[in-house]
Protein backbone atom coordinates (compact mmCIF):
# COMPACT_ATOMS: atom_id res chain seq x y z
CA UNK A 1 0.00 0.00 0.00
CA UNK A 2 0.98 3.71 -0.67
CA UNK A 3 1.78 6.09 1.89
CA UNK A 4 -1.66 7.93 1.15
CA UNK A 5 -3.55 4.70 1.35
CA UNK A 6 -2.47 4.32 4.92
CA UNK A 7 -2.64 7.86 5.91
CA UNK A 8 -6.56 7.09 4.69
CA UNK A 9 -7.10 4.05 6.68
CA UNK A 10 -5.93 5.87 9.23
CA UNK A 11 -8.32 8.66 8.87
CA UNK A 12 -11.33 5.73 8.65
CA UNK A 13 -10.21 3.64 11.51
CA UNK A 14 -9.39 7.52 13.67
CA UNK A 15 -13.14 8.32 12.44
CA UNK A 16 -14.62 4.90 13.87
CA UNK A 17 -12.69 4.86 16.87
CA UNK A 18 -14.00 8.33 17.74
CA UNK A 19 -17.16 7.33 17.23
CA UNK A 20 -16.76 4.34 19.65
CA UNK A 21 -14.80 6.37 22.55
CA UNK A 22 -18.01 9.04 22.19
CA UNK A 23 -20.88 6.61 22.32
CA UNK A 24 -19.35 4.31 24.98
CA UNK A 25 -18.18 7.65 26.87
CA UNK A 26 -21.87 8.14 26.95
CA UNK A 27 -21.23 11.48 25.31
CA UNK A 28 -23.89 10.38 22.51
CA UNK A 29 -26.99 8.73 23.94
CA UNK A 30 -27.12 5.35 22.98
CA UNK A 31 -30.98 5.78 21.76
CA UNK A 32 -29.12 7.90 18.98
CA UNK A 33 -26.19 5.74 17.94
CA UNK A 34 -25.07 2.47 18.78
CA UNK A 35 -21.14 1.65 19.00
CA UNK A 36 -19.18 0.91 15.72
CA UNK A 37 -18.14 -2.42 17.33
CA UNK A 38 -21.74 -3.60 18.24
CA UNK A 39 -22.58 -2.92 14.82
CA UNK A 40 -19.54 -5.27 13.79
CA UNK A 41 -21.38 -8.01 16.08
CA UNK A 42 -24.53 -7.24 15.11
CA UNK A 43 -23.85 -7.39 11.59
CA UNK A 44 -22.23 -10.59 11.88
CA UNK A 45 -25.05 -12.14 13.78
CA UNK A 46 -27.54 -11.07 11.07
CA UNK A 47 -25.51 -12.44 8.53
CA UNK A 48 -24.91 -15.82 10.19
CA UNK A 49 -28.66 -16.24 10.95
CA UNK A 50 -29.49 -15.90 7.29
CA UNK A 51 -33.04 -14.22 8.06
CA UNK A 52 -31.85 -11.05 5.58
CA UNK A 53 -30.28 -13.30 3.08
CA UNK A 54 -33.45 -12.61 0.97
CA UNK A 55 -33.24 -9.08 1.53
CA UNK A 56 -29.81 -8.92 0.56
CA UNK A 57 -30.45 -10.70 -3.36
CA UNK A 58 -33.32 -9.13 -3.54
CA UNK A 59 -31.83 -5.50 -3.57
CA UNK A 60 -28.44 -6.88 -4.89
CA UNK A 61 -30.90 -8.12 -7.82
CA UNK A 62 -32.73 -4.90 -8.54
CA UNK A 63 -29.41 -2.72 -8.26
CA UNK A 64 -27.91 -5.25 -11.19
CA UNK A 65 -31.16 -5.16 -13.41
CA UNK A 66 -31.47 -1.31 -12.84
CA UNK A 67 -27.68 -1.10 -14.15
CA UNK A 68 -27.88 -3.74 -16.87
CA UNK A 69 -30.90 -1.96 -18.66
CA UNK A 70 -29.35 2.16 -17.97
CA UNK A 71 -26.10 1.37 -19.19
CA UNK A 72 -27.63 -0.63 -21.96
CA UNK A 73 -29.87 1.83 -23.13
CA UNK A 74 -27.90 4.51 -22.18
CA UNK A 75 -25.37 3.62 -24.66
CA UNK A 76 -27.60 2.93 -27.60
CA UNK A 77 -29.54 6.50 -26.59
CA UNK A 78 -26.60 8.48 -26.16
CA UNK A 79 -24.92 6.98 -29.50
CA UNK A 80 -27.98 7.55 -31.19
CA UNK A 81 -28.58 11.30 -29.81
CA UNK A 82 -24.80 12.09 -30.92
CA UNK A 83 -25.81 10.75 -34.57
CA UNK A 84 -27.79 13.79 -34.92
CA UNK A 85 -26.24 17.25 -33.74
CA UNK A 86 -29.49 19.84 -34.09
CA UNK A 87 -31.48 16.86 -31.74
CA UNK A 88 -28.30 16.92 -29.44
CA UNK A 89 -28.08 20.77 -29.41
CA UNK A 90 -31.75 20.69 -28.41
CA UNK A 91 -31.62 18.07 -25.72
CA UNK A 92 -28.74 19.59 -24.24
CA UNK A 93 -30.23 21.84 -21.12
CA UNK A 94 -32.71 19.58 -20.65
CA UNK A 95 -30.09 16.74 -19.62
CA UNK A 96 -27.94 18.96 -17.70
CA UNK A 97 -30.70 20.19 -15.21
CA UNK A 98 -32.84 16.48 -15.80
CA UNK A 99 -30.91 15.61 -12.17
CA UNK A 100 -32.47 18.89 -10.87
CA UNK A 101 -35.85 17.09 -11.11
CA UNK A 102 -36.74 15.12 -7.92
CA UNK A 103 -38.01 11.91 -10.06
CA UNK A 104 -38.24 10.20 -6.84
CA UNK A 105 -42.02 11.54 -6.39
CA UNK A 106 -43.01 9.52 -9.38
CA UNK A 107 -42.34 6.28 -7.29
CA UNK A 108 -45.89 5.95 -5.44
CA UNK A 109 -47.32 6.44 -8.56
CA UNK A 110 -45.30 3.75 -9.97
CA UNK A 111 -46.22 1.25 -7.00
CA UNK A 112 -50.22 2.23 -7.97
CA UNK A 113 -49.61 1.22 -11.36
CA UNK A 114 -47.14 -1.94 -11.86
CA UNK A 115 -48.40 -2.92 -8.06
CA UNK A 116 -46.36 -3.92 -5.21
CA UNK A 117 -43.16 -5.97 -6.46
CA UNK A 118 -39.85 -5.45 -8.40
CA UNK A 119 -40.42 -2.94 -10.89
CA UNK A 120 -41.15 0.17 -10.04
CA UNK A 121 -38.39 0.07 -8.02
CA UNK A 122 -36.01 -0.94 -10.81
CA UNK A 123 -37.70 1.24 -12.80
CA UNK A 124 -36.46 4.24 -10.18
CA UNK A 125 -33.25 2.95 -10.52
CA UNK A 126 -33.44 3.03 -14.09
CA UNK A 127 -34.55 6.42 -14.37
CA UNK A 128 -31.91 7.64 -12.12
CA UNK A 129 -28.64 6.40 -13.70
CA UNK A 130 -30.03 5.56 -17.06
CA UNK A 131 -29.14 9.71 -18.01
CA UNK A 132 -25.49 9.72 -16.51
CA UNK A 133 -24.82 6.74 -18.81
CA UNK A 134 -25.74 9.15 -21.59
CA UNK A 135 -24.41 12.45 -20.85
CA UNK A 136 -20.90 10.03 -20.70
CA UNK A 137 -21.40 8.57 -23.76
CA UNK A 138 -22.22 11.98 -25.46
CA UNK A 139 -18.72 13.10 -23.85
CA UNK A 140 -16.91 10.08 -24.72
CA UNK A 141 -17.90 10.09 -28.56
CA UNK A 142 -17.29 14.04 -28.37
CA UNK A 143 -13.58 14.02 -27.68
CA UNK A 144 -12.73 10.91 -30.34
CA UNK A 145 -10.05 12.91 -32.57
CA UNK A 146 -11.05 13.92 -36.26
CA UNK A 147 -7.96 12.63 -37.53
CA UNK A 148 -9.49 8.97 -36.57
CA UNK A 149 -12.45 9.32 -38.67
CA UNK A 150 -10.28 9.67 -41.89
CA UNK A 151 -7.94 7.03 -40.34
CA UNK A 152 -11.11 5.00 -40.66
CA UNK A 153 -12.31 5.72 -44.46
CA UNK A 154 -8.97 5.44 -45.26
CA UNK A 155 -8.83 2.08 -44.26
CA UNK A 156 -12.56 1.57 -45.74
CA UNK A 157 -13.60 0.30 -42.41
CA UNK A 158 -17.33 -1.07 -41.94
CA UNK A 159 -19.11 1.10 -40.01
CA UNK A 160 -19.52 -1.83 -37.35
CA UNK A 161 -16.15 -1.96 -37.23
CA UNK A 162 -15.26 1.47 -37.06
CA UNK A 163 -17.62 1.50 -34.01
CA UNK A 164 -16.20 -1.96 -32.78
CA UNK A 165 -12.39 -0.93 -33.08
CA UNK A 166 -12.38 2.90 -32.99
CA UNK A 167 -15.49 4.74 -31.62
CA UNK A 168 -15.97 2.15 -28.13
CA UNK A 169 -12.08 2.18 -27.34
CA UNK A 170 -11.47 5.91 -27.62
CA UNK A 171 -14.50 6.62 -25.25
CA UNK A 172 -13.77 3.42 -22.97
CA UNK A 173 -12.64 6.27 -20.18
CA UNK A 174 -15.95 8.13 -20.65
CA UNK A 175 -18.02 4.95 -20.87
CA UNK A 176 -16.36 3.38 -17.37
CA UNK A 177 -17.15 6.79 -15.73
CA UNK A 178 -20.60 6.57 -16.90
CA UNK A 179 -21.00 3.16 -15.62
CA UNK A 180 -19.38 4.08 -12.28
CA UNK A 181 -21.94 6.98 -12.01
CA UNK A 182 -24.78 4.71 -12.83
CA UNK A 183 -23.95 1.83 -10.39
CA UNK A 184 -23.71 4.36 -7.75
CA UNK A 185 -27.35 6.21 -8.67
CA UNK A 186 -28.97 2.18 -9.66
CA UNK A 187 -28.02 1.97 -5.56
CA UNK A 188 -29.88 5.26 -4.70
CA UNK A 189 -32.98 4.61 -6.76
CA UNK A 190 -33.54 0.75 -5.49
CA UNK A 191 -32.92 1.61 -1.71
CA UNK A 192 -34.89 4.81 -1.23
CA UNK A 193 -37.62 3.26 -2.94
CA UNK A 194 -37.53 0.23 -0.30
CA UNK A 195 -37.07 2.88 2.24
CA UNK A 196 -40.62 4.33 0.69
CA UNK A 197 -42.78 1.61 0.29
CA UNK A 198 -41.73 -2.47 -0.48
CA UNK A 199 -42.04 -6.25 -0.46
CA UNK A 200 -39.17 -6.24 0.98
CA UNK A 201 -34.98 -5.38 0.39
CA UNK A 202 -32.25 -3.62 2.24
CA UNK A 203 -33.67 -0.16 3.01
CA UNK A 204 -37.40 -1.56 3.90
CA UNK A 205 -35.27 -3.70 6.51
CA UNK A 206 -33.56 -0.02 7.29
CA UNK A 207 -37.44 1.74 7.90
CA UNK A 208 -38.89 -1.21 9.72
CA UNK A 209 -35.97 -1.84 12.34
CA UNK A 210 -36.09 2.32 12.83
CA UNK A 211 -40.35 2.17 13.26
CA UNK A 212 -39.41 -0.73 15.88
CA UNK A 213 -36.96 1.76 17.61
CA UNK A 214 -34.50 -1.66 16.73
CA UNK A 215 -31.18 0.42 17.12
CA UNK A 216 -28.86 -2.70 16.74
CA UNK A 217 -30.38 -3.80 13.65
CA UNK A 218 -31.00 -0.46 11.82
CA UNK A 219 -27.13 0.45 12.30
CA UNK A 220 -25.76 -2.84 11.26
CA UNK A 221 -27.41 -2.89 8.16
CA UNK A 222 -26.54 0.60 7.37
CA UNK A 223 -22.69 -0.65 7.88
CA UNK A 224 -23.61 -3.28 5.78
CA UNK A 225 -24.70 -1.29 3.09
CA UNK A 226 -21.82 1.18 3.45
CA UNK A 227 -19.01 -1.45 3.23
CA UNK A 228 -20.79 -3.10 0.23
CA UNK A 229 -21.32 0.52 -1.69
CA UNK A 230 -17.30 1.43 -0.91
CA UNK A 231 -16.21 -2.32 -1.75
CA UNK A 232 -17.55 -2.16 -5.19
CA UNK A 233 -16.47 1.55 -5.96
CA UNK A 234 -13.02 0.55 -5.23
CA UNK A 235 -13.16 -2.68 -7.20
CA UNK A 236 -14.81 0.10 -9.54
CA UNK A 237 -11.48 2.54 -9.31
CA UNK A 238 -9.24 -0.08 -9.12
CA UNK A 239 -10.60 -1.31 -12.64
CA UNK A 240 -10.58 2.10 -14.54
CA UNK A 241 -7.03 2.64 -13.71
CA UNK A 242 -5.95 -0.29 -15.09
CA UNK A 243 -7.91 0.45 -17.94
CA UNK A 244 -6.39 3.86 -18.23
CA UNK A 245 -2.81 3.15 -17.66
CA UNK A 246 -3.37 0.37 -20.86
CA UNK A 247 -4.70 3.09 -22.60
CA UNK A 248 -1.49 4.65 -21.60
CA UNK A 249 -2.75 8.20 -19.61
CA UNK B 1 -33.63 31.85 -40.56
CA UNK B 2 -30.94 32.89 -37.64
CA UNK B 3 -28.86 30.06 -35.66
CA UNK B 4 -30.79 31.17 -31.93
CA UNK B 5 -34.36 31.02 -33.92
CA UNK B 6 -33.99 27.48 -35.36
CA UNK B 7 -32.54 26.70 -31.43
CA UNK B 8 -35.32 28.07 -29.80
CA UNK B 9 -37.94 26.12 -32.45
CA UNK B 10 -35.67 22.90 -31.60
CA UNK B 11 -35.88 23.72 -27.98
CA UNK B 12 -39.99 24.25 -28.06
CA UNK B 13 -40.12 20.89 -30.53
CA UNK B 14 -38.50 18.81 -27.61
CA UNK B 15 -41.20 20.31 -25.16
CA UNK B 16 -43.90 19.41 -27.50
CA UNK B 17 -42.35 16.03 -27.94
CA UNK B 18 -42.67 15.53 -23.73
CA UNK B 19 -45.99 16.64 -24.01
CA UNK B 20 -47.16 14.25 -26.52
CA UNK B 21 -45.54 11.56 -24.81
CA UNK B 22 -47.46 12.17 -21.77
CA UNK B 23 -50.58 12.54 -23.50
CA UNK B 24 -50.01 9.00 -25.15
CA UNK B 25 -49.20 7.61 -21.25
CA UNK B 26 -52.13 9.70 -19.92
CA UNK B 27 -54.52 8.04 -22.91
CA UNK B 28 -52.53 3.93 -22.34
CA UNK B 29 -52.77 4.21 -18.67
CA UNK B 30 -55.96 6.22 -17.80
CA UNK B 31 -57.34 9.16 -15.42
CA UNK B 32 -56.19 6.52 -12.38
CA UNK B 33 -52.71 6.70 -12.86
CA UNK B 34 -51.67 9.61 -14.81
CA UNK B 35 -53.73 12.57 -15.60
CA UNK B 36 -53.72 14.36 -19.07
CA UNK B 37 -51.38 17.22 -19.67
CA UNK B 38 -53.97 19.89 -19.82
CA UNK B 39 -55.44 18.67 -16.45
CA UNK B 40 -52.18 18.84 -14.30
CA UNK B 41 -51.63 22.30 -16.01
CA UNK B 42 -55.12 23.52 -14.89
CA UNK B 43 -54.47 22.15 -11.83
CA UNK B 44 -51.00 23.57 -11.00
CA UNK B 45 -52.88 26.96 -12.21
CA UNK B 46 -55.19 26.37 -9.07
CA UNK B 47 -52.59 25.54 -6.56
CA UNK B 48 -51.07 28.95 -7.61
CA UNK B 49 -53.64 30.54 -7.07
CA UNK B 50 -55.11 29.50 -3.80
CA UNK B 51 -53.72 30.73 -0.65
CA UNK B 52 -53.36 26.88 1.07
CA UNK B 53 -50.42 26.30 -1.49
CA UNK B 54 -47.73 28.95 -0.67
CA UNK B 55 -46.57 28.80 2.65
CA UNK B 56 -45.64 24.91 1.85
CA UNK B 57 -43.71 26.35 -1.13
CA UNK B 58 -42.18 28.69 1.19
CA UNK B 59 -41.21 25.89 3.72
CA UNK B 60 -40.10 24.11 0.77
CA UNK B 61 -37.98 27.04 -0.56
CA UNK B 62 -36.68 28.45 3.50
CA UNK B 63 -35.30 24.98 3.70
CA UNK B 64 -33.74 24.52 0.79
CA UNK B 65 -32.31 28.37 0.74
CA UNK B 66 -30.66 26.91 4.48
CA UNK B 67 -29.37 23.70 3.10
CA UNK B 68 -27.84 25.10 -0.02
CA UNK B 69 -26.19 28.15 2.75
CA UNK B 70 -24.90 25.53 4.70
CA UNK B 71 -23.59 23.31 1.87
CA UNK B 72 -21.85 26.52 0.38
CA UNK B 73 -20.05 27.40 3.70
CA UNK B 74 -18.90 23.93 4.71
CA UNK B 75 -18.23 22.90 1.04
CA UNK B 76 -16.04 26.18 0.43
CA UNK B 77 -14.09 26.10 3.77
CA UNK B 78 -13.30 22.30 3.66
CA UNK B 79 -12.45 22.50 0.04
CA UNK B 80 -10.81 26.00 0.41
CA UNK B 81 -8.64 24.10 3.03
CA UNK B 82 -7.81 20.58 1.20
CA UNK B 83 -6.99 22.43 -1.87
CA UNK B 84 -4.47 24.53 -0.34
CA UNK B 85 -2.19 21.71 0.97
CA UNK B 86 -1.26 18.82 -1.59
CA UNK B 87 -1.27 16.14 1.10
CA UNK B 88 -4.10 16.97 2.36
CA UNK B 89 -5.89 16.92 -0.69
CA UNK B 90 -4.77 13.88 -2.12
CA UNK B 91 -5.45 12.33 0.95
CA UNK B 92 -9.20 13.07 1.04
CA UNK B 93 -10.43 13.08 -2.33
CA UNK B 94 -10.99 9.17 -2.89
CA UNK B 95 -12.51 9.42 0.44
CA UNK B 96 -14.95 12.01 -0.59
CA UNK B 97 -15.59 10.75 -3.92
CA UNK B 98 -16.58 7.34 -1.84
CA UNK B 99 -18.87 9.72 0.31
CA UNK B 100 -20.08 11.07 -2.93
CA UNK B 101 -21.42 7.76 -4.51
CA UNK B 102 -22.91 6.57 -0.75
CA UNK B 103 -27.10 6.27 -1.14
CA UNK B 104 -26.84 8.75 1.78
CA UNK B 105 -30.66 7.98 1.94
CA UNK B 106 -29.63 5.14 4.20
CA UNK B 107 -28.29 7.44 6.95
CA UNK B 108 -31.74 9.23 7.00
CA UNK B 109 -32.91 7.70 9.92
CA UNK B 110 -29.74 8.73 11.92
CA UNK B 111 -30.79 12.48 10.88
CA UNK B 112 -34.38 11.66 12.37
CA UNK B 113 -33.06 10.72 15.38
CA UNK B 114 -30.30 13.44 15.96
CA UNK B 115 -32.74 16.71 14.59
CA UNK B 116 -36.15 15.03 15.27
CA UNK B 117 -38.98 15.60 12.75
CA UNK B 118 -39.05 19.13 11.33
CA UNK B 119 -37.23 22.18 9.09
CA UNK B 120 -33.88 20.83 11.08
CA UNK B 121 -33.97 17.49 9.77
CA UNK B 122 -35.08 18.32 6.35
CA UNK B 123 -32.28 21.12 6.27
CA UNK B 124 -29.74 18.77 7.19
CA UNK B 125 -31.06 16.19 4.61
CA UNK B 126 -30.43 18.73 2.03
CA UNK B 127 -26.78 20.18 3.34
CA UNK B 128 -25.56 16.41 3.24
CA UNK B 129 -26.33 15.74 -0.14
CA UNK B 130 -24.94 19.51 -1.09
CA UNK B 131 -21.67 19.43 0.38
CA UNK B 132 -19.72 17.17 -0.93
CA UNK B 133 -19.87 18.48 -5.02
CA UNK B 134 -19.14 21.93 -3.23
CA UNK B 135 -16.33 20.54 -1.42
CA UNK B 136 -14.60 18.57 -4.55
CA UNK B 137 -15.12 21.19 -7.09
CA UNK B 138 -13.69 23.99 -4.34
CA UNK B 139 -10.99 21.36 -3.74
CA UNK B 140 -9.74 21.02 -7.43
CA UNK B 141 -10.29 25.16 -8.07
CA UNK B 142 -8.01 25.75 -5.27
CA UNK B 143 -5.35 23.00 -6.47
CA UNK B 144 -5.36 24.26 -9.82
CA UNK B 145 -4.85 27.99 -9.63
CA UNK B 146 -2.40 28.87 -11.64
CA UNK B 147 1.22 29.77 -9.13
CA UNK B 148 2.01 32.65 -10.95
CA UNK B 149 -1.19 34.48 -9.67
CA UNK B 150 -0.17 33.69 -6.21
CA UNK B 151 3.49 34.83 -6.82
CA UNK B 152 1.91 38.04 -8.46
CA UNK B 153 0.36 38.72 -5.30
CA UNK B 154 3.36 38.54 -2.81
CA UNK B 155 5.25 40.49 -4.77
CA UNK B 156 2.93 43.17 -4.62
CA UNK B 157 2.52 42.69 -0.85
CA UNK B 158 -1.22 41.97 -0.53
CA UNK B 159 -2.62 40.70 2.95
CA UNK B 160 -4.43 37.52 2.58
CA UNK B 161 -7.90 39.13 2.93
CA UNK B 162 -6.42 40.91 -0.49
CA UNK B 163 -5.57 38.16 -1.76
CA UNK B 164 -8.82 36.04 -1.14
CA UNK B 165 -10.85 38.65 -2.90
CA UNK B 166 -9.00 39.60 -5.90
CA UNK B 167 -6.97 36.88 -6.64
CA UNK B 168 -8.73 33.56 -5.18
CA UNK B 169 -12.15 34.10 -5.62
CA UNK B 170 -12.00 35.68 -9.28
CA UNK B 171 -9.67 32.84 -10.21
CA UNK B 172 -11.62 29.79 -9.05
CA UNK B 173 -15.30 31.64 -9.01
CA UNK B 174 -16.17 29.27 -12.46
CA UNK B 175 -15.52 25.82 -10.84
CA UNK B 176 -17.51 27.04 -7.68
CA UNK B 177 -20.27 27.88 -9.74
CA UNK B 178 -20.12 24.44 -11.11
CA UNK B 179 -19.99 22.91 -7.74
CA UNK B 180 -22.88 24.89 -6.98
CA UNK B 181 -25.04 24.16 -10.13
CA UNK B 182 -24.71 19.77 -9.68
CA UNK B 183 -25.02 20.41 -5.11
CA UNK B 184 -28.31 22.78 -5.96
CA UNK B 185 -29.44 19.47 -7.54
CA UNK B 186 -28.67 16.92 -5.19
CA UNK B 187 -29.89 19.19 -1.94
CA UNK B 188 -33.27 19.81 -3.59
CA UNK B 189 -33.23 16.07 -3.80
CA UNK B 190 -32.32 15.82 -0.29
CA UNK B 191 -34.40 18.14 1.01
CA UNK B 192 -37.52 16.70 -0.95
CA UNK B 193 -36.79 12.62 -0.03
CA UNK B 194 -36.52 14.50 3.18
CA UNK B 195 -40.26 15.76 3.41
CA UNK B 196 -41.59 12.85 2.03
CA UNK B 197 -40.34 10.74 4.82
CA UNK B 198 -41.83 12.31 7.49
CA UNK B 199 -42.71 16.41 7.39
CA UNK B 200 -46.42 18.27 7.78
CA UNK B 201 -45.40 21.05 5.86
CA UNK B 202 -43.54 21.45 1.97
CA UNK B 203 -44.13 20.22 -1.41
CA UNK B 204 -43.16 16.60 -0.92
CA UNK B 205 -45.29 16.41 2.06
CA UNK B 206 -48.06 17.73 -0.56
CA UNK B 207 -47.46 14.91 -2.42
CA UNK B 208 -47.55 12.53 -0.26
CA UNK B 209 -50.72 13.68 0.83
CA UNK B 210 -52.50 13.65 -2.18
CA UNK B 211 -50.83 9.76 -3.02
CA UNK B 212 -52.63 9.24 0.12
CA UNK B 213 -56.30 10.30 -1.10
CA UNK B 214 -55.75 9.10 -4.38
CA UNK B 215 -55.72 12.74 -6.31
CA UNK B 216 -53.23 11.83 -9.58
CA UNK B 217 -54.12 15.39 -10.46
CA UNK B 218 -52.21 17.14 -7.45
CA UNK B 219 -50.06 14.58 -7.00
CA UNK B 220 -48.81 15.28 -10.82
CA UNK B 221 -49.47 18.82 -10.56
CA UNK B 222 -47.04 19.47 -7.59
CA UNK B 223 -44.41 17.40 -9.07
CA UNK B 224 -44.74 19.64 -12.63
CA UNK B 225 -44.25 22.73 -10.49
CA UNK B 226 -41.46 21.55 -8.66
CA UNK B 227 -40.29 20.27 -12.15
CA UNK B 228 -40.64 23.50 -13.53
CA UNK B 229 -39.26 25.42 -10.87
CA UNK B 230 -35.84 23.40 -10.82
CA UNK B 231 -35.12 23.11 -14.18
CA UNK B 232 -35.75 27.15 -14.29
CA UNK B 233 -33.16 27.48 -11.65
CA UNK B 234 -30.38 25.03 -13.24
CA UNK B 235 -31.04 26.54 -16.42
CA UNK B 236 -29.60 30.22 -14.45
CA UNK B 237 -27.35 28.60 -13.09
CA UNK B 238 -25.71 26.50 -16.16
CA UNK B 239 -26.61 30.22 -17.92
CA UNK B 240 -24.20 31.98 -15.54
CA UNK B 241 -21.69 29.30 -15.38
CA UNK B 242 -21.00 28.63 -19.15
CA UNK B 243 -20.61 32.01 -19.25
CA UNK B 244 -17.81 32.53 -16.42
CA UNK B 245 -16.38 29.63 -18.07
CA UNK B 246 -16.50 31.18 -21.17
CA UNK B 247 -14.43 34.18 -20.00
CA UNK B 248 -11.73 32.62 -18.31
Amino acid sequence: MTRLAWIRLAIVLGAFAALEWLVQSGRISTHTMIPPTRMVTELWAILASGELTGDITQTLGNVAIACLLSVTVGFVVGAGIHAIPRLRRALDPFLTTYYAVPFFVFYPLLVYIFGMNNLPMIAIGFMFAVVAMIINTLNGLDKIPRVYDKVARMHQMSRASMALRIQIPAAAPNLFTGLKLSVAYAFIGVIASEFILAPGGLGYAIAFAYDNFDNETMYALMLFILVLVTAINMTLHYLEQRLLRRQGF
Amino acid sequence: MSRSSVYAIDIALVVLGIVVVWQLLHMGAGDVAISSPAATALRAGELLLSDAFWPHAAETGLALFYALVIALMIGLGVGTLLGGHRLSGDVAEPILVALYSLPKITLYPVILLVFGLGLEAKVAFGAIHGVIPVTIFTMNAVKNINPVFLRTSRVLGMGPMQTATHILLPATLPEIVSGLRVGFSLTLLGVIIGELFASHRGMGFLVMRAIGTHDVTTMMAVTLLLAVAAVLIASLLLYIDNRLHRRV
